[in-house]
């Protein structure tokens, strides 16, 4: 049965986040997560290059891999893709913004080897998407990265004005909150199957 | 097999070769700020053209505008401060730590954050632009007292200095056996400005001094050494007051030099110096004081002592500097004071002149620190 793209996009969102359900991504996701605005800024950067590299990656393994017989070379080809719109995308930042530029320093090139981004693709290669799919995937899984960490972004500025016990203050207590959000989040999954 | 091998080859090569002329168009496109113009302290011939991208401070010293800067770019040392009225960008994360609140109210940037991406409006102080890093050959290394050794450094490359006679450069001393780095030391100019093609420093050891040790136990004639200069607002003011000279040991270079200066633009103003000093061992140039109050009418030299030993047969005036000062016979309202030395003998001066009603900016003064 053919799932419907919108269906993949808002299931990508919430039923089967990537980082709250599949928990990939976390490392940036633990260090950009102090302001609301550097994590939206690199929410958008990821949800960019994912949603792009999506349709890349489908063309190019529909059309090039699979055809020519070079599966196994999938990985390489991907990261090499992912790779080059990361510097696109890092240049445009450049261009555009640069405090945002300096506030997501050297997490801005590291989304290369995001690895919500390269899952991903690996998934819609799996799940054997069609075109519409692929997109609405790799979009609905960039802008689900971005949901999580924007709260948890949100929680974290104000749990400045908390008592936070001394041995769990930063990392520590962020993880207890990750596992929190994704409690509520894994509640939901398998609402809308998308494989 | 070989040909599948050539094919997977090529086709991952291609996909490469494609992403990377994509990267290349965005650098050309996205990337490129075109030429961008900054404007230079409100002046249209101090304004320069530069290729955008770039940081300020890379842009300023690739057109030899010497913005003091000690790592380099780096953001860590928070010398390359310059005023950025227009232009610049938010202030970034990586500059407020080095901005005290008025700098921030004044826009000061640090110059090696700013990215140069449209036309600027900068302003930076006027001295900086004639600074620049000398080399040159030391000629002479004369001993003016037991302690004070004159150095004629011959400038070879850039071949000639201009400065204003009381100004001072920073001579580096380099690596050698009592420090493992170099350091810049300042000393004023005691040269004649009018000859630029060599300088001259004064130099009184200090115990235990890195750079003055360098200079009285390692340096030879002959040796090639570095300056940078030259710095400072401490210069001859161009009114018709009378002129106090007050110095005591190497602080006698600048004021050298604006006697020099007095002479080759025939200023003619009353004027007096007062040499402070312990014993005559102490005293130097003076000769060469006595030429100059030859040359000039109105000039009167005033070596004093104040340790006078027996064999010194001193018939001069005794006691400290601002003693003898006190003593003088000037009208200390109208006049004009120059003092060199150390900070505790320009303090009790300073005190001194104000007590017998010299306005304060009146007063010109460069501490030894």
């Amino acid at each position: 049965m053919e799932i419907p793209a919108v269906a993949i996009f808002f299931a990508a969102i919430f039923t089967s986040n990537i980082l709250l359900v599949n928990f990939l991504g976390m490392c940036s996701f633990l260090s950009i997560s102090r302001e609301i605005k550097a994590s939206v800024g690199l929410g958008l950067a990821v949800t960019f290059v994912l949603t792009t590299t999506s349709a890349i990656a489908y063309f190019l393994n529909e059309y090039i891999l699979v055809p020519f017989g070079m599966e196994h070379l999938r990985y390489i080809v991907f990261i090499v893709v992912i790779a080059a719109f990361v510097q696109l995308v890092e240049i445009v930042i450049e261009r555009i913004s640069p405090i945002l530029y300096i506030n997501l320093g050297i997490f801005l090139p590291l989304i290369t080897v995001n690895c919500a981004i390269l899952g991903s693709l690996l998934f819609l290669v799996i799940r054997d998407y069609n075109f519409l799919q692929s997109i609405a995937f790799g979009a609905g899984s960039g802008l689900g990265w971005m949901l999580a960490i924007v709260a948890l972004a949100g929680i974290r500025q104000r749990m400045k004005y908390s008592k936070v016990p001394p041995a769990l203050e930063g990392p520590g207590i962020a993880l207890i909150i990750t596992g929190l959000m994704s409690l509520a989040f894994v509640g939901f999954s398998g609402m809308i199957p998308i494989q | 097999m070989v040909q599948v091998l050539a094919l997977h080859v090529g086709i991952v090569v291609a996909i490469g070769a494609l992403l990377a002329v994509l990267l290349e168009l965005a650098d050309r496109f996205i990337a490129n700020y075109g030429e961008c113009r900054i404007v230079i302290n409100e002046s249209e011939d101090k304004s320069i053209t530069v290729d955008g991208g770039g940081n300020l401070l890379g842009a300023l010293v690739d057109r030899k505008i010497f913005i003091p800067s000690a790592c380099g770019g780096r953001g860590s040392c928070g010398l390359c401060k310059v005023k950025v009225h227009e232009g610049g960008g938010p202030l970034l994360p990586t500059e407020t730590p080095y901005l005290s609140k008025e700098e921030l109210k004044n826009n000061v940037r640090l110059s090696c954050q700013v990215k140069v991406r449209n036309d600027l409006r900068i302003e930076i102080p006027p001295e900086l632009f004639s600074i620049r890093e000398f080399r040159g050959k030391v000629s002479r290394i004369l001993d003016r007292t037991y302690d004070m050794k004159e150095l004629t450094i011959d400038l070879l490359e850039p071949d000639s200095i201009e400065f204003k006679p009381g100004q001072y450069v920073q001579l580096t001393a380099p690596e050698y056996a009592k420090s493992d780095q170099p350091v810049y030391r300042a000393y004023s100019l005691a040269s004649d400005s009018t000859h630029r093609n060599y300088v001259q420093l004064l130099i009184r050891r200090v115990p235990d001094g890195i750079c003055t040790t360098w200079v009285f136990d390692y340096l030879k004639q002959g040796q090639e050494v570095s300056i940078n200069g030259p710095y400072g607002d401490f210069f001859l003011r161009p009114t018709d007051r009378e002129i106090i000279f007050i110095a005591g040991g190497s602080g006698l270079a600048p004021i050298r030099s604006m006697l020099f200066e007095m002479v080759h633009e025939g200023i003619d103003r009353k004027s007096t110096f007062y040499y402070g000093a312990q014993a005559r061992a102490d005293l130097s140039y003076v000769e060469e004081m006595h030429e100059f109050e030859d040359k000039l009418p109105r000039f009167r030299f005033m070596p004093a002592l104040s340790n006078p030993q027996q064999t010194d047969e001193w018939e001069g005036p005794t006691g400290l500097i601002t003693e003898v000062v006190d003593r003088g016979d000037h009208d200390f309202k109208e006049a004009e004071a120059y003092l060199c030395g150390s900070p505790g003998m320009i303090d009790a001066c300073i005190k001194v002149l104000s007590v017998k009603g010299m306005p304060g900016d009146q007063i010109f003064y460069d501490k030894f620190a």
